[in-house]
């Protein structure tokens, strides 16, 4: 396994959760009437999620600039 | 407040400062400095993403959907954590055959089909000038509030204004003048603009500070913050709904959907393509656009409920159109200069979609419609052509003014009746056929043309069905029965509940049952047919991408002949005589040919002009056009298989031989070595037979020939004859316990020994060595030991290798040597300390070795045959024990080993 394709894998996995994260029936669960700081709780589920999502992404592809060696000139 | 002619002033800067930045970005492009060589950059380009839909027309959205509009861009978020499977993989291949567009890159994937890059063109075209035509109409009404200020009740009916008095008219010529200029200056093997790019990234900044001014102004300047806002809009029943998702019928079901069509939308649309892929500097850049890209949408979005709430709160009933919300609302508390940043900021939203669409609308236009039918039309004399670049530009820029003009005139009759996000919806819904095709096409070998080909017309025409037709009606040229009762009064035909599909919005309802046509077409016909053995071939090519090597793309396919000069010209014909010296010339470099020897061109060379007018033309029209020189072989599909899998098993094999011919290199290396090591053994073993042979003879002529010797001297003669006779005994049954040893012919003596006695006969045997050199013995010995098994003469033989070692090693003068025996509960350990000159870290791993003597670098070579302590360690292995050295220069060294007490199974 190559650092390339575990990070692919996290990626991927990370994109199923965030897709049941994002869908029914998990999504019903905030779709309610009630609030949060004055600010309905859907609305902070779906940015607070959409937030998480970007921090694993971010966290996932740290420090990996120089791993690959794409193929530098390309013909 | 403002007037017409600052707003003009200001407008027409901006576009000068875009003109400015996309000038440099060229000047440094050219110089080999890139701007835009950078992850920031990159994800800034994909920002473009955010167009006047994103601007002005979420907000006009969330005012009657809520979170609606959200779906929008939680799909591009997650796509962009699946970009790195997908994307990568887009890019690699992209790069690799040289495709500069979508409809080229489905084109290339089923076997550089002109057709299907044709049909690929058609639906884009035709899919995204709705958007197109948003964008206009974006900017068009946002000029015509800021000077028609307090006047906010549009839209009106742009159809009465004569096209020559039309806002939207001159401003989609300003926007071709742009994108002609920056898009088509030259013909790039690669199509990549870099000034442009510079300039699309420079207006995604601009767009996402006028957006967060305009957020942050009505959220904490009209209002007193979030919470206020939602508590206002809770007492509003209108708005009351819009705090949740509700809970009509089908909702979740249209959520789903509405995420899945903003995720094909994000990779396939054709501005996105072009950003992501074909303008993408280094796939490196990814890792860090993913997160940055999703971050930008997030943050453009969180003012986007405050301003369409605090807008609906603050225009009660009084008709505004929420799509114009983020402008109206600061010309409404009065801030000219806010409103001026806005209408700067959708300016740059709306011109950057346009720009990059049209210009990805046109490469597709020339490379893929155009030019396949421009080479099959003799009578248009292409072929006596001498110079095609400038055609090949004439058409592109023809194209970007028709796409435009297309765009204008979709705005002038159909535009106005629906909202922006409405529109724009279209357009996502007409792209995402695309989706089978490209996603099947890059993991999945066996879809064929014929069945990308079927899928994607089913889907096309299913698009058109449920969400063109309507708009028609909507905009007059349909009857409106069609809609209410279905076409011929056939209910189950409505284009907005086919099959009596109700509980899905339009949009969604288009989506699932276009991409179940699309589908079902795709893969059914593919896997009922048989592809090619192009189509074999590309669609390997695709999917293992990152199996095999940038240069093997396609060479050993094919198999043919050409004339150098032939090619020479072809590519003469469409870039240009500089362009294709430059790159014959570097190509000619990289494989140390000379191209202007050499007649025929080899399959490598006829593959790499393919590429190279792949980039220019697409890869379909390259593929006929080196037809029409080349002499090709026709490959069957079976011979296609075999190569495909010989050079995977060519690949194979290399890696396998590359292991094999290290592994031999290692073996030989170490053989070399031992040859080394067995030569200067003989010298040295040689040399010892030689020095004690040498004093017994001369010894021995002295006694021959004075015969009259007393018997003093005679005595003192003959005792140093026995005794370097006995060193030669010795030296010759070393030689001869090793070979025995190594050969497994030694007889092994096996007994219960008490190890105590085998270290007191080892220095009563060396005891006359210790005493001549006058060495101070210290030996502690424990007064019981338990018994062991094992060899007593050869475990004896050990250890006065040991002792005659530490001797030889030991000090001069003040030599000294510890003798220790420990018992522990299984094993017992002897450790024989001298305090010579010690042995260097570097060498104590290779003392065992047999022939190894360290050398001094002063004292030269010592005494002896090198075999003591390899025979030693081959007895303590035997009697299944260890043996090491500790030591460090100039202190002395330590020899020590251990033997278990219950010698289990020593054979006998």
């Amino acid at each position: 396994m190559t650092p390339e394709s575990i990070k692919g894998r996290r990626l991927v996995g990370l994109f199923l959760l965030g897709f049941v994260l994002f869908n029914y029936p998990i999504i019903s669960l905030f779709n309610i009437e009630s609030d949060l700081l004055g600010i309905p709780v859907l609305y902070h589920y779906c940015f607070g999620v959409w937030l998480l999502v970007i921090v694993f992404i971010r966290y996932v592809t740290r420090n990996q600039v120089r791993e690959s060696k794409p193929p530098s000139d390309l013909r | 407040m403002l007037s017409t002619e600052t707003v003009l002033f200001f407008s027409f800067s901006y576009i000068g400062l875009l003109f400015a930045i996309a000038f440099i970005g060229d000047r440094h492009a050219e110089i080999g400095m890139s701007l835009v060589s950078n992850p920031y950059i990159y994800a800034l380009s994909l920002a473009v993403y955010c167009t006047a839909w994103t601007f002005y027309g979420s907000v006009g959205r969330a005012a009657t959907f809520g979170l609606g509009f959200l779906p929008t861009y939680i799909g591009p978020t997650l796509v962009a954590a699946l970009g790195w499977l997908v994307l990568r993989k887009i890019i690699r291949i992209s790069k690799i055959h040289r495709i500069t567009s979508i409809a080229d890159f489905i084109a290339s994937r089923y076997g550089k089909s002109t057709a299907l890059g044709s049909v690929v063109t058609i639906i884009a075209v035709l899919g995204i000038i709705p958007y197109i035509s948003l964008q206009l109409k974006a900017i068009a009404t946002s000029y015509l509030i800021v000077i028609d200020f307090p006047l906010t009740s549009l839209p009106r009916h742009f159809a009465e204004v004569p096209v020559f008095k039309d806002t939207a008219f001159y401003i989609a010529l300003i926007l071709a003048v742009f994108t002609i200029l920056f898009g088509t200056r030259h013909l790039e093997a690669t199509e990549r603009h870099e000034g442009l790019v510079a300039a699309i990234a420079f207006e995604s900044i601009v767009k996402l500070i006028a957006f967060l001014a305009v957020g942050v102004f009505v959220t904490y300047g009209i209002y007193q913050g979030f919470g206020d806002i939602f508590e206002k809009a809770r007492s509003m029943p209108e708005l009351r709904q819009s705090l949740t998702m509700g809970s009509r019928p089908g909702m979740y079901a249209n959520w789903c959907i509405h995420i899945l069509l903003s995720m094909m939308a994000v990779m396939f649309l054709p501005r996105q393509f072009q950003v992501i892929v074909v303008e993408n500097v280094n796939e490196d850049h990814l890792n860090k656009a993913i997160w940055l890209f999703p971050l930008y949408l997030l943050a453009i979005n969180i003012f986007v409920l405050p301003i369409a709430f605090g807008g609906v709160l603050h225009f009660q009933g009084s008709g505004a159109d929420a799509d114009t919300f983020v402008l109206t609302l600061p010309m409404e508390m009065n801030r000219p200069v806010l409103a001026l940043l806005v209408f700067i900021g959708g300016m740059s939203a709306a011109t950057g979609m346009v720009i990059v669409a049209t210009i990805a609308l046109s490469t597709m236009i020339c490379n893929d419609l155009v030019m396949p039918v421009m080479l099959r039309w003799p009578l248009l004399g292409l072929a006596q052509r001498s110079d095609l670049s400038n055609v090949l530009l004439s058409i592109r820029r023809g194209s970007i003014v028709l796409v435009l003009l297309l765009g204008y005139a979709y705005y002038r009759f159909v535009g106005e009746y629906y909202s922006l996000v409405s529109i724009g919806l279209i357009s996502f819904v007409a792209v995402t056929q695309f989706a089978p095709s490209i996603l099947a096409g890059i993991f999945w070998k066996r879809g064929t043309k014929a069945g990308a080909m079927s899928g994607l017309i089913a889907g096309f025409f299913v698009w058109g069905y449920t969400l063109v037709i309507p708009s028609l009606v909507q905009a007059g040229f349909l009857p409106t029965e069609i809609v209410a009762k279905g076409p011929f009064g056939i209910a189950l035909l409505k284009p907005f509940h086919l099959f009596g599909l109700t509980d899905l919005d339009h949009i969604a309802h288009a989506v699932f049952w276009s991409l179940l046509a699309n589908c079902t077409m795709f893969v059914g016909v593919s896997l009922f047919g048989v592809p090619s053995a192009i189509e074999h071939t590309q669609a390997t090519f695709f999917v293992d991408v990152f199996k095999y090597s940038v240069d093997s793309g396609g060479s050993s396919l094919w198999r043919g002949t050409a004339q150098v000069g032939d090619l020479r010209s072809l590519l003469n014909r469409f870039m240009g005589p500089e362009r294709t010296e430059e790159m014959l010339a570097e190509y000619a470099s990289r494989h140390a040919i000379d191209l202007n020897q050499s007649m025929t061109a080899d399959a490598a060379l006829v593959s790499h002009v393919e590429k190279l007018l792949a980039g220019t033309i697409g890869s379909a029209s390259a593929r006929v056009v080196v037809g029409t020189v080349a002499k090709e072989e026709p490959l069957g599909i079976d011979e296609v298989m075999n190569i495909l899998d010989e050079t995977r098993q060519v690949i194979a094999y290399s890696r396998e031989l590359e292991i094999a011919t290290n592994e031999l290199k290692a073996a030989n290396e170490r053989l070399k070595e031992l040859d080394r090591l067995k030569d200067e053994f003989i010298s040295t073993v040689t040399h010892e037979l030689r020095t004690p042979l040498t004093s017994v003879r001369s010894i021995a002529e002295i006694l021959h020939t004075n015969p009259k010797l007393d018997s003093q001297q005679h005595r003192s003669f003959t005792s140093i004859i026995v005794k370097e006779s006995e060193r030669l005994t010795r030296l010759i049954n070393q030689v001869l316990d090793f070979q025995k040893i190594e050969t497994g012919a030694m007889d092994w003596h096996i007994s219960h020994l008490n190890l105590k006695e085998v270290i007191e006969d080892a220095l009563t045997t060396t005891n006359q060595l210790i005493e001549e050199k006058k060495i101070n013995v210290g030996c502690r010995l424990p007064e019981n030991v338990p018994l062991i098994t094992g060899d007593r003469d050869r475990l004896i033989q050990a250890m006065v290798n040991l002792i005659s070692n530490a001797v030889k090693f030991c000090r001069d003068n003040h030599g000294k040597i510890d003798i220790d025996l420990q018992v522990a509960a299984d094993r017992m350990q002897v450790n024989v300390r001298d305090n010579g000159i010690g042995i260097n870290e570097s060498d104590q791993n290779v003392i065992f070795d047999e022939f190894r003597q360290i050398r001094h670098v002063t004292k030269g070579r010592p005494r002896g045959s090198g075999l003591g302590l390899a025979i030693t360690r081959r007895i303590i292995d035997f009697h299944n024990g260890r043996i090491w050295v500790e030591s460090q220069p100039g202190k002395g060294s330590t020899f020590s080993f251990t033997l278990p007490i219950k010698t289990v199974s020593i054979e006998v």
